[in-house]
């Protein structure tokens, strides 16, 4: 089963559009789309408009891949149970979301090895032309890294620490495996 | 006006002895996000607080409450809100509140400002190229301001202290 998703804010039918064009070109795998308030319904694919958190998360655990918007919920969950995950991100300039912030954190996760990224209709017809190759990441923790819990939480409990500017250089997007490192190490 | 910290001692909710934590989000990536703080949450008395009530069963037995969502377009929306999340702040006392974003956490930490809480906004991850404007706009009144993005960090601009992933 392929989940393919665009979030509960907004509706984004290029992915939906491009992707059930493509199921309904091919013997595809099947696939369930929640498509948001898309104007396009699909064809080839079942879907649904919206569905609750928790069936969210059980078709994400269930899915082989994962075909989404640069959504972070999405991501996150997605990492979390280590699904391939082929990303498409919202443009600012096409009404999608507001800005383009999706496809600066579509390069980042491409970069960082998180997710196989398209950054248009082309590129996701020709990454769904050679599916195998999407690529896979281990899990995620299921909570924040280690350091943003210790910050939190030192400051709830009164550790409080100044707010402003730091010296702390490190990148968001550790390396794979770097996370679950810093699990253990806590 | 009086801030809530000075109202009647009998009027506060009972101490439980834990500290009480508001922890607030809008929906989608915000409230994921915010859910992966619960181990820093783990030794407070928590209410969390989203814009969709589906969200309940994701922390049931921990205390939730409903706000509606709205944006910049939608003015009576954001009124709507920010009376909400000062009913709830008010009822609810937190010692400290933390959010993800984005307007409900915003009305949160400037509010709970106001009413001597203290405040956490760490900005979303999805906002790698600059910061969101709830979260450049909320910088007076976060005590703990941080970005997810170490090069979103520096003098003058937010904290980079980890990141969600």
């Amino acid at each position: 089963m392929i989940f393919v998703t665009v979030g509960s804010q907004m509706p984004f039918d290029r992915l939906i559009r491009t992707v059930d064009d493509w199921a309904g070109r091919r013997q595809a795998p099947r696939l369930f789309a929640q498509i948001a308030g898309g104007d396009y319904v699909p064809r080839h694919m079942q879907w649904q408009r919206f569905i609750s958190p928790a069936e969210y998360r059980r078709r994400i655990f269930e899915s082989e891949l994962i075909i989404a918007h640069a959504g972070m919920g999405t991501v996150l969950t997605a990492l979390e149970f280590s699904r391939p995950l082929l990303v498409m991100p919202r443009r600012g300039g096409f009404g999608e979301t507001r800005n383009d912030h999706q496809v600066a954190t579509a390069a980042r996760l491409a970069e960082a090895g998180y997710a196989s990224v398209a950054m248009n209709e082309d590129e996701l017809i020709g990454q769904l032309a050679s599916l195998d190759q999407v690529a896979v990441s281990s899990a995620i923790a299921s909570h924040a890294s280690v350091e943003l819990l210790s910050a939190v939480r030192d400051f709830i409990s009164g550790d409080a620490q100044p707010s402003r500017d730091s010296g702390v250089q490190s990148h968001p997007f550790p390396a794979v495996g770097e996370e679950l490192a810093h699990a253990k190490a806590a | 006006m009086a801030t809530i910290a000075s109202l009647d001692q009998r009027t506060r909710p009972a101490r439980t002895g834990r500290l009480r934590v508001l922890a607030i989000a809008s929906g989608g990536g915000h409230w994921v996000q915010l859910l992966r703080l619960r181990p820093a949450l783990a030794e407070c008395d928590v209410t969390y607080v989203s814009v969709d009530k589906c969200y309940r069963s994701e922390i049931s037995p921990a205390k939730f409450r409903v706000v509606n969502d709205a944006t910049r377009r939608n003015k009576i929306g954001l009124v709507l809100l920010a009376i909400r999340v000062a009913w709830i702040l008010a009822r609810v006392r937190p010692d400290t509140i933390v959010t993800t974003g984005a307007a409900p956490g915003y009305f949160a930490v400037r509010l709970g400002k106001l009413f001597g809480m203290k405040t956490i906004w760490i900005d979303s991850i999805a906002n790698v190229e600059r910061l969101s404007l709830s979260g450049k706009q909320v910088e007076p009144y976060a005590d703990l301001w941080l970005t997810q993005w170490s090069h979103l960090a520096g003098v003058g601009g937010p904290r980079y202290a980890g990141a969600m992933l």
